[in-house]
């Protein structure tokens, strides 16, 4: 529309509370508002205090992610919303299961590939292997594409957990 | 409720009605209204009225019954996904789990409710729940509450220095106030008018802020928007400074977003930061309670020896006077045909010495409302704006009665919106309310039909308000006064018995059936673009203004 400004890929760590609804709050929000998940992981990450933290990449104008961020502010059991694209330096990662299907050449391709990629292998049948890969989402792409061309393959990717870099901590 | 006489409880004839009752009654006394209804259809009834509150920012409390908590999920007789269905339209919900949760849930509850941007909250309740035990302890503390959600409420001193250091250089300035400075409180209405005093400054409200300036004041150029004067839209175009406190350029305000008030330096001040940049890109946003900025901001003000300067001033209210005199909200009621205009412009001045409060529904009337009928006093005027309901007018007519058993309370409606909830003549009946339904009866569906002539090349299609009841006997038939005003000549008087009545009038005014609502800003046009009266319709409407709505 009126906002013509280019479209950016954030990453945005929430700190909720962990109650009954939470995730479709903010779930909700996203496809209520026509806002983007590329991905969204989620898990409780202290007991205690009842807190999970949602990780989740999402894309849109400046404007977008401004809004996506004052909205999920606004929600009562939301206690932190960063954006760690804006506040600067953090990692990424991502973990993802791969199994490959194939024999002959291919297969000792495939072992050769998961190498240098620092896989690890989790399960193998005589047709089959199933590797553990971890590491930037382009990289775990990228692996996957190999391994595509090197068989049939299943994959389970669990999105993007992330952090900012240094010592300060959030909540 | 059996034993407990303190509470209050009005048995309504629908829920949706229970839930507009409760926003008239929190509208018209700052308060949070309570909403009591049953499991499955009870809620989802409640939904449209859950979200005209969350769309205009008022605090209700809705509780809702649920089948017993082993029954959830088993598709039971009467169970609604309540809290699945009301998350997007509530501003919070509780699904509760164990009965010593509910003292912490209900208090956050309210406090939710009413704190920060005011809203909706719905608290689901089972069954089993219901039927234990829970006593109230006043030792409990409420630390739950405060850890999550502290709304900032007063504003940063830099942004407020740096606010004041753009209203002195502005030239073309513009104050545009909205339902953010009724829902900080009548004080909040009392500093606007400071602020407008001090600066002279050109001053124009939404639909929901109307009444927080007093229309009678000097500086007041009429609402804004798609229904506003020429002056204040105009004034909105061409300024250089815009001030918007408590508004959330609503697109029924901006019109065409690339167009909208192009040369001007915007300052916004929202309870709620999630308003800031959402449909026009800001300067400067003030965060927090629109009184407290406001105060802050007259005291900055003085700290800075703020003055308007007087040449641009009078240039620019000289500029204002003449988008003034074009008298955009003239008409010419003649012959025996009433018009609607007039029909409230006399409502108007013969209630104006009244406590008055006015309800509408939506449409046609609902503008002529908000333009012929002025209000002195904020929580006067309780009308949907962001939701746009019809049906909200008599039941909010209703809770606003409640809270005001002296006032004078009128429903200015239209003859179809009136239908939508008419079943609760029935709960006025009961409770001896003396709501004055005042019906603009046009015999159309009259603002569909307007766009339907202007837009689609009128092409009239199931706008026509066919099989009307005769309102008059059915006044009649629950036991209240029915009056019917068929001309120019019959309508002072019916207007006069209508208020001299005790007990509550249906009043149909027959009134003309294919005016228009002018001044309008087509959908998809600027504020420069307005189309003041019929002879400025032909081909005023856009292509690209054709699809939006
Ligand atoms: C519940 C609901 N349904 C439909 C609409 C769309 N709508 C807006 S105005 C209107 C016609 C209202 O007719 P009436 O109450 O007679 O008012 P008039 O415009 O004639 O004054 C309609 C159908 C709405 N706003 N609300
Ligand atoms: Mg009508």
């Amino acid at each position: 529309m009126f906002d013509k400004s280019k479209v950016e890929r954030h990453t945005i760590s929430i700190l909720v509370e962990n109650e009954p609804g939470v995730l479709a709050r903010v779930i909700g929000l996203f496809s209520g508002r026509g806002y983007n998940i590329e991905c969204l992981t989620v898990s409780e990450v202290d007991a205690h205090k009842k807190l999970s933290r949602i990780s989740l990449v999402t894309t849109g104008t400046p404007m977008v992610i401004e809004q996506i961020e004052e909205q999920l502010r606004r929600q009562v059991p939301v206690y932190s919303v960063q954006d760690l694209t804006v506040k600067g330096p953090h990692v990424e990662r991502e973990l993802a299961l791969v199994k490959i299907v194939n024999s002959g050449d291919k297969r000792v391709e495939a072992l050769r590939v998961a190498d240098s990629f620092r896989a690890r292998t989790l399960d193998s049948t005589l047709e089959s292997f199933i590797f553990e890969v971890t590491g930037s989402s382009s990289k775990i792409s990228a692996f996957i594409d190999l391994m595509g061309s090197l068989g049939a393959i299943e994959i389970a990717r669990t999105g993007v957990s992330a952090m900012s870099r240094g010592s300060e901590i959030d909540y | 409720m059996f034993t407990k006489k303190k509470i209050r409880h009005i048995l309504v004839r629908h829920e949706q009605a229970a839930v507009h009752a409760a926003e008239g009654y929190a509208r018209s006394t700052g308060k949070t209204g309570v909403v009591l209804v049953t499991s499955g259809p009870g809620a989802t009834n409640a939904v449209t009225g859950l979200t005209d509150a969350m769309m205009d920012s008022i605090p209700v409390v809705c509780l809702t019954g649920q089948v017993p908590s082993h029954l959830i999920g088993t598709d039971a007789f009467q169970e609604a996904d309540t809290s699945g269905i009301t998350r997007p339209c509530t501003k919070y919900n509780y699904l509760i789990k164990e009965s010593d949760e509910l003292q912490a849930h209900v208090e956050e509850a309210f406090y939710v409710a009413r704190t920060g941007r005011p809203g909706p909250v719905v608290i689901d309740l089972p069954k089993d729940i219901l039927m234990l035990d829970a006593p109230y302890s006043p030792a409990k503390a409420k630390t739950q509450v405060a850890r999550r959600y502290n709304p900032v409420t007063t504003p940063d001193p830099e942004a407020i220095k740096k606010a004041v250091e753009m209203m002195k250089v502005a030239k073309k300035p513009v104050i545009y106030g909205g339902g953010g400075i009724i829902n900080s409180g009548p004080d909040a209405s009392q500093s606007l008018t400071q602020l407008v005093n001090e600066t002279g400054w050109p001053t124009t409200l939404t639909l929901m802020g109307l009444g927080e300036l007093d229309a009678s004041h000097d500086n007041f150029l009429g609402m804004l928007g798609m229904h506003g004067t020429y002056e204040a839209n105009l004034a909105m175009y061409n300024c250089d400074f815009m001030l918007n406190i408590g508004a959330r350029f609503d697109d029924r305000v901006t019109g065409r977003l690339s167009d909208f008030a192009p040369t001007s330096v915007k300052v916004h001040a929202d309870i709620d930061p999630s308003s800031i940049n959402k449909n026009v890109r800001v300067d400067l946003a003030l965060i927090g309670d629109a009184n407290e900025i406001i105060q802050a901001l007259l005291a900055e003000m003085k700290a800075q020896g703020f003055e308007s300067h007087k040449g641009d001033m009078k240039k620019w209210w000289s500029a204002i006077e003449g988008w003034r005199a074009r008298q955009c909200l003239a008409y010419k009621q003649t012959g025996d045909i009433i018009k609607p205009q007039h029909a409230i412009h006399r409502l108007y001045e013969m209630t104006k010495d009244r406590e008055v409060y006015v309800t509408t529904e939506v449409g046609q009337h609902q503008m002529w409302a908000a333009q012929y009928f002025n209000f002195h006093k904020p929580n006067r005027w309780m009308t949907s704006g962001g939701l746009g309901t019809m049906g909200y007018g008599l039941p909010a007519a209703m809770g606003v009665q409640v809270a005001h058993p002296d006032a004078t309370v009128i429903d200015i409606a239209g003859e179809a919106s009136f239908m939508m909830n008419m079943q609760e003549l029935s709960t006025l009946a009961q409770y001896r309310l003396p709501v004055k339904m005042f019906i603009i009866n046009n015999e159309w569906m009259g603002m569909v039909r307007q766009w339907q002539q202007l837009i689609h090349g009128g092409r009239y299609s199931e706008s026509y308000s066919a099989s009307l009841p005769d309102f008059e006997k059915l006044a009649d038939t629950f036991g209240m006064k029915g009056l019917v005003a068929h001309t120019a000549d019959d309508l002072d008087g019916v207007i006069a018995e209508m208020l001299a009545t005790d007990g509550p009038v249906i009043a149909d005014i027959r009134v003309a059936k294919e005016e228009n609502c002018f001044p309008m800003i087509p959908s998809g046009a600027a504020h420069c673009d307005m189309i003041l009266g019929p002879e400025d319709t032909e081909d005023a409407i856009s292509e690209e203004g054709k699809v939006l709505v």
